[in-house]
């Protein structure tokens, strides 16, 4: 618990820095469009960037940190990805974007794009448990 | 400078994902097994971002402008629609397949493991295609100012 409320927190002071900075919320999928699209505004691919060395001094020293779901084949990953990426464009954001900077500005979109992921993401792992317990996707 | 700062600000917020666990798939699922053996720690997470988060932007949205821009951004957010929902559907189903949302998969790439590198590789491709081949497509969001 402690552990998740810091990490969170860590989480707010960075959107934070990127608000004070650029007035802009920091929505990862939206960042990671932009870069990707050619559309983006020069801190965008500083940002990722920073996400990305994070994780290289992680796999190097903390490598105990990073871990991929267990039971899930290479194809469930393909096909979640797939979902994750056109989910985020559909819906214009994700667990950063809608999560943590649409409900820190009370955006009622943000709270209803929040609630419905979490609510199909806690049915998709139910019905991934009872089809295939045991046995993994 | 604008650059350090967006560079610090992708560090900081890959470190609260480590910290917080994020970056371990399994978390992530016991988060969402509500009808198993549920685990609401991930809860915490939004509770200290969006305490810092929410706390701070009434007095950032109080200055005439960002430090590093000319003006305010506009907002290009409308209201509740059929396409906010129909996202939200599918990224929850991608979300409870793989354990990953697109913040923590661009942190967990460098680890190399074959699953993570599958997943991010293939919603980096969806995103990308989407926004070439389906975005001009749909109509596009409303404006309107922040």
């Amino acid at each position: 618990m402690i552990l998740s409320l810091g990490g969170g927190i860590l989480i707010g002071c960075a959107a934070n820095l990127i608000e004070w900075a650029f007035g802009d919320p920091a929505g990862i999928s939206g960042i990671t469009s932009s870069v990707l699209g050619q559309r983006r505004q020069s801190w965008h691919s500083f940002f990722i960037l920073g996400l990305v060395a994070t994780g290289v001094v992680l796999a190097l020293f903390f490598p105990d940190l990073v871990v991929a779901t267990a039971d899930r084949s290479l194809i469930a990953m393909a096909a979640a990805g797939l979902l994750v990426g056109v989910g985020v464009r559909l819906g214009s954001g994700c667990t950063s974007g809608h999560g943590v900077c649409g409900i820190s500005r009370r955006r009622p979109r943000s709270f209803v794009a929040t609630t419905t992921f979490i609510a199909v993401g806690m049915c998709t792992v139910t019905l991934i448990r009872t089809l295939h317990s045991g046995g993994g996707v | 400078m604008s650059a350090f700062i967006a560079l610090i600000s992708g560090c900081i917020f890959a470190a609260g994902l480590a910290v917080s666990g994020m970056t371990d798939g399994n978390n992530i699922v016991a988060f969402l097994d509500i009808t198993g053996d549920w685990d609401p720690n991930l809860a915490w997470v939004m509770v200290g971002a969006i305490g810092v988060h929410g706390a701070m932007i009434p007095l950032f949205k109080r200055r005439a402008t960002p430090r590093f821009r000319e003006v305010y951004p506009t907002s290009r957010s409308g209201g509740v629609d059929a396409r906010l929902l129909a996202g939200a559907v599918v990224f929850g189903a991608g979300w409870g397949i793989g354990g990953i949302c697109p913040g923590p998969s661009l942190v967990m790439l460098p680890s190399g493991s074959a699953p993570i590198v599958v997943f991010t590789v293939s919603m980096l491709a969806a995103i990308w295609s989407y926004d070439r081949w389906v975005a001009p497509r749909v109509a596009p969001e409303p404006q309107r100012p922040a």
